[in-house]
């Protein structure tokens, strides 16, 4: 479990990131959401202790990372797949940190074989790598020493779909074995991919927290009845605000079980009723759009 | 979340008691990583290679009776100390240059054991190298004279070989010092291309132009300094010099250093 508490960081005048907390259970995916900018680097730096922070903690199992007397057999890390000797090959790379964390030899082969990079691309230096390689290799270097926790920043960048699935694959497998996973991403549908549970953050701050299913569900619902006036009508005397979409849905910021009662009451009869569905996609949307805006930001939290 | 995930958790969550990661092991991956690319290990052939060019050269254009040991180990000394310093330089700023750092400082969070582990693998190969240094010299020695014909002359001591160590370390060192203080490679190299061959000019207008100077100088001009070193054992107040002068360009340096690398962000 990754536990963040009170984190910010401030350079000069600019607030990268501002008193964020939120936790990373063992045994889920958790997406780190943020637009360009947001703060999503500087939070992970922080976590390994490449960064300073201005206030707060970041703790892996209750520990600082710096405590932990040899990191890589804890945590795997990966922030910047690019991030390498040009001039190394992949299997130096990964000799390098198995000799570090002290794992035996045969682990480089094992990675190797996991993030299926062949023994002539390992062969190969770095420096001739597509971006879907690096990540790979990344990711075997974040794996050598075995770890229980994994902090990963953008790593389904630069990956085709079959990349993607093949990284959800494994981070499934991995949270499912009861580790942790934290990665990050600009991307919500790459998100909405791979994570169980999602932490949105947005100017440094987090904006919404939450599994993944609550969030996506939305604030709100729509319906559908087979007497549209007799309907909105009921929602309003109930005191509601309703839109009607040309398809003659109606959508309100109630929950469903609010709707059905009052549908009930009134005596309306209901064809469809469901949770509004977007809302994070809106949420993100509105981050994404407009950067100056400040304030804007809906804090919401979802159990 | 369900019962089996917390049960998971509590097998897995706690931290293995492992053992720390010892010196030895960092200085180990530290060499490894000085051979392993490209550019590293060319830079580490250089120095054989270059041992090997300096004593044909001296073979060849040398002075029959100058073919002797001191001139041979002078030739190939003086090439060692521009490549050790580069080895010493390139093994730092790569962590910022190539943004290594972002792996290595994770995987070994303390950056005071890395630096140190730096240090030691660089002296290594600074011991190592002026050992093939003697070598090559004692070959050439043999072969140049056995082709002019003159007699073998051995006149490098154990002590004048011992002080031509310790300067060609000094100026390793001074490489590993502006790799903590610069993190960049091109700026480092520049600076000490200018501490090493600009500054000591510019000491020797000084001295010339201000005749007071002339009795500070060896103890300001890490240059003259280090001069009495590979010209044979330095005499008494010359070894003072020495040590002054690299308190003043080596050590205090290197503390700001020190402090540059431990306060600064690895990103
Ligand atoms: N050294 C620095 N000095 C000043 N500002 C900085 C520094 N490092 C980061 N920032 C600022 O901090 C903010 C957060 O940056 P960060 O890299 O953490 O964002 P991110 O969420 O990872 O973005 P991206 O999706 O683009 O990777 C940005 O506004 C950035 O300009
Ligand atoms: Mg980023």
């Amino acid at each position: 479990m990754i536990t963040v508490e009170n984190l910010s960081k401030r350079y000069g005048s600019t607030v990268a990131v501002d008193h964020i907390d939120f936790t990373a259970e063992a045994g889920r995916v958790t997406g780190f959401l943020g637009p360009n900018g947001a703060g999503k680097s500087t939070t992970m730096r922080m976590m390994v202790g490449l960064t300073k922070p201005t206030t707060g903690t970041a703790t892996i199992a209750g520990r600082r990372f710096a405590d932990l007397p040899n990191p890589g057999l804890d945590v795997g890390v990966m922030l910047d797949a690019s991030a390498q000797h040009a001039g190394r090959t992949g299997r130096e790379i990964l000799t390098i940190a198995a000799w570090t964390t002290g794992v035996p030899g045969r682990r480089v082969e094992e990675m190797l074989d996991l993030v299926s990079l062949s023994p002539t691309e390992a062969d190969r230096r770095v420096g001739s790598y597509s971006l879907g390689m690096r990540q790979r290799l990344g990711l075997a270097t974040a794996l050598i020493g075995n770890p229980r926790v994994l902090v990963l920043d953008e790593p389904a960048n630069g990956l085709d779909p079959a990349g993607i699935r093949w990284m959800r694959d494994l981070l499934r497998d991995f949270a499912d074995g009861g580790g942790t996973v934290l990665l990050s991403s600009h991307l919500l549908r790459e998100v909405e991919v791979i994570a169980d549970d999602i932490v949105m953050i947005g100017r440094g701050r987090i904006v919404c927290q939450g599994s993944k299913a609550d969030l996506l569900r939305g604030v709100g619902s729509v319906a559908r009845a087979t007497d549209t006036r007799a309907l909105r009508a009921a929602l309003h005397a109930a005191g509601m605000d309703t839109t009607v979409s040309d398809d003659g849905s109606v959508a309100t910021d109630g929950e469903p079980e609010r709707i059905g009662q009052v549908a009930f009451a009134a005596g309306v009869v209901l064809t469809e009723l469901r949770h509004t569905e977007g809302g994070l996609e809106d949420m993100f949307l509105e981050l994404t759009a407009d950067h100056q805006r400040e304030g804007k930001n809906r804090e919401r939290k979802a159990a | 979340m369900t019962t089996t995930t917390a049960a998971v958790t509590g097998v897995h969550e706690q931290h293995r008691p492992v053992p720390g990661i010892p010196l030895g092991r960092v200085v180990r991956v530290e060499l490894r990583k000085m051979f392993n690319t490209r550019s590293g290990f060319w830079l580490m052939a250089s120095l054989v290679i270059v041992g090997v060019l300096a004593t044909v050269g001296t073979i060849l254009f040398a002075p029959d009776d100058q073919l002797t040991h001191n001139t041979f180990a002078a030739a190939i000394g003086f090439p060692m100390t521009i490549v050790l310093p580069i080895i010493a330089i390139l093994s730092i700023t790569g962590e910022w240059s190539q943004r290594t750092g972002l792996t290595t400082f994770t995987l070994v969070p303390h950056r005071g054991r890395v630096l140190l582990a730096k240090t030691v693998s660089s002296v290594l190969v600074g011991v190592g190298a002026m050992l093939v240094a003697l070598v090559v010299g004692v070959v050439g020695n043999v072969v140049g004279t056995a082709i002019t014909g003159t007699d073998l002359v051995w006149d490098l001591s154990a002590a004048q070989f011992g002080t031509i160590v310790i300067g060609s370390l000094l100026c390793l060192l001074t490489g590993t010092m502006l790799g903590m203080l610069l993190r960049s490679s091109p700026a480092a190299l520049v600076t000490y291309f200018v501490m090493t061959l600009v500054l000591p000019t510019l000491f020797g207008i000084l001295a010339t132009n201000q005749p007071d100077f002339v009795d500070v100088q060896p103890w300001v001009d890490a240059e003259l300094a280090r001069s009495f070193l590979f010209e044979g054992p330095p005499q008494g107040e010359q070894w003072a010099q020495v040590a002054v002068t690299a308190v003043l360009w080596l050590v205090l340096p290197a503390l700001v250093g020190l402090r540059a690398v431990l306060r600064s962000e690895v990103k």
